[in-house]
């Protein structure tokens, strides 16, 4: 039997309220294993019986040093990390890296590799929209939607697998393109994801959007305005659903995005519900793209004719002796980049993904820093959580839709 | 340089000492450290950059004045403006003031700076380590903090090994 510690409480008694210390409220704690926590979030919650009276999150339990590991691999190497990043939006971490070395190497993409970029980012947005659609489900205890949910994510992951071997960690985008060409198979797998999914998402609404104890748990809670959002640093669907109309794809668009026709789907009520129809109409919305990008997409080479930065092609070393050097220079000592700082962001499913990159003019980053969306969006959480149930506060992480890996980096 | 930002600079020029420089179409505004406060309340309050994307810094090390810059993202939602902003930070007692009163998801980004760079926010309501255990030693973002790595155990030498590596503490 484990024996019981005292704990002190010196360290964060400035965070719980006066009652606390004279022993009126509890102090209880929730995770890190704690299933509806998403991953490893631990928080401490001051409770009045099952009012939560102040929340405080305690978060590192996954970070990894990410940043710091980058500092010592080449710009082509540390590729590989980024996916380990938001393991869930890992074509997104590969395209918001890439597109940071090439604007500071000044590197420019074939149109064939900018569509296939925005193919399968889309539909990594769509897959994780579904996870979170599932996990939301399960926690307001709607069993079955997880397991649709996982159904279609499974034929999204087989397109991934298809294209780069890998389900999740893909690392297919890379500075200056793709890896390699999809394959053949490529096309017809997407128009068939594209055919069945728009009556899928029928089917999830059909579940969830008028059912009254799905709407009895989510509707009018865990509210925030626009500007307090703005104020807190949200992005992404948690923003939108309070009514600011702030979406990258839009606002700056990159890899090609200004051809394609969306919409922004915006909510103004800022709660749990809200939160829950932008992502839902940001399912359709993405397949929308999706389709646009397939029926546009050129013929042409994947990756740049640039070989200072870019591998040569493997047929071409056995006869071309640049192309060998420009191999053997690439993956012993990398390539050298410009003097200088970037700062470049994408929207990834959980908003604003920035990279700043600082380059001593050597061949690996001399820092660089993630802005990782799920860190501004779970810093909100303390305000909504004041004064709702505990079983509230559940319906409240989902819908932030945080990611551990994203958060503690 | 973007015509949109004419304003934005000049009115930041007349009130703070501010150099402006440009790399790859990034707008980058230098400032003295005691005006980073007023200047993020004017930039939220005034020219309508409503959001802190992010907040970091990096270490210069061996350098010691200035050591680090510290870089604050601004976006303006409104506007669709990005905007950075630079202060230098010497090596000895590293310190800034808080710009959290302004900006509430400053609150971690600069518990984060701290606990990565060691440095300190005047004024900051709870300057606690956030990604890093509380009793660690060190901040592994600065330069001279080394990059560890963990022996690999084999066969012939797994208990040689064994002897000397830490373990977690019961």
């Amino acid at each position: 039997m484990t024996q019981l510690q005292e704990v002190s409480v010196d360290d964060i008694k400035h965070l719980v309220s006066e009652r606390a210390i004279q022993g009126e409220t509890v102090l209880l704690n929730m995770g890190p294993q704690h299933p509806s926590t998403h991953g490893v979030l631990r928080l401490l919650l001051e409770l009045d019986g099952e009012t939560v009276v102040n929340c405080i999150p305690d978060i590192g339990f996954l970070h990894t040093g990410i940043e710091k590991n980058m500092e010592s691999k080449t710009y082509e190497k540390a590729n590989v990390m980024t996916d380990r990043l938001d393991y869930l939006n890992t074509v997104g971490n590969n395209l918001a890296y890439s597109m940071a070395v090439e604007k500071l190497v000044e590197l420019d993409v074939p149109d064939r590799a900018q569509s296939i970029r925005v193919i399968l980012a889309e539909l990594q947005r769509i897959a994780s929209h579904l996870i979170w659609l599932g996990t939301t489900g399960l926690d307001v205890a709607a069993m079955s939607t997880f397991l649709y949910c996982f159904r279609e994510r499974e034929s999204i992951l087989d397109i991934l697998e298809l294209c780069s071997g890998q389900r999740m960690m893909t690392t297919f985008i890379r500075p200056g393109g793709l890896w390699r060409d999809v394959p053949v198979e490529f096309e017809a797998a997407v128009r068939e994801f594209i055919k069945i999914f728009p009556r899928r998402v029928d089917e999830y609404e059909a579940l969830l959007s008028r059912n009254p104890l799905f709407l009895d748990r989510t509707f009018g809670i865990g509210t925030v305005t626009a500007e307090e959002a703005l104020n807190f640093g949200m992005t992404g669907p948690p923003l939108r659903a309070s009514g600011v109309k702030w979406d990258l794809r839009k606002a700056r668009p990159y890899s090609g995005y200004e051809q394609y026709d969306f919409e922004v789907p915006t909510r103004s009520e800022g709660d749990v519900y809200a939160r829950y129809i932008v992502r839902i109409e940001e399912l359709r919305q993405s397949l929308k793209i999706v389709e646009q990008a397939l029926n546009k997409m050129p013929l042409g080479p994947v990756r740049s004719s640039d070989h200072k930065f870019v591998p040569p092609p493997r047929s071409e070393i056995g006869v071309n002796m640049e192309a060998l050097i420009h191999h053997f220079k690439l993956w012993t000592e990398g390539y050298s980049t410009p003097k200088g700082s970037i700062y470049n962001a994408v929207e990834s499913p959980r908003g604003e993904l920035g990279v700043y990159l600082v380059s001593d003019g050597g061949p690996k980053p001399y820092r660089i820093h993630w802005r990782t969306p799920s860190f501004d969006n779970l810093q909100a959480l303390p305000f909504m959580a004041k004064g709702v149930l505990v079983a509230d506060l559940v319906a409240i992480i989902g819908s932030v839709d945080i990611v551990l890996g994203d958060v503690d980096r | 340089m973007q015509p949109e930002f004419e304003t934005t600079i000049q009115v930041l020029k007349k009130n703070f000492k501010a150099q402006v420089s440009e790399f790859r179409g990034d707008v980058r505004v230098n400032l003295p450290a005691e005006s980073i406060v007023p200047a993020g309340k004017m930039l939220r309050d005034e020219l309508g950059f409503n959001l802190l994307s992010t907040m970091t810094a990096v270490d210069y090390w061996p350098e010691q004045k200035p050591r680090f810059d510290v870089l604050y993202q601004f976006t303006s939602v409104t506007h669709i403006l990005s905007l950075s902003v630079l202060v230098q930070v010497p090596g000895i007692n590293p310190s800034l003031p808080t710009i959290s009163g302004v900006f509430k998801n400053a609150i971690w980004r600069e518990r984060e700076l701290w606990d990565m760079f060691g440095i300190k926010f005047e004024g900051h309501p709870d300057l606690r380590r956030i990604l890093m255990p509380a009793d660690w030693e060190g901040h592994p973002l600065r330069k001279d903090y080394p990059l560890g790595y963990e022996e690999p155990h084999f066969t012939f030498n797994f208990e040689e090994i064994d002897l000397r590596k830490p373990y977690a503490k019961e």
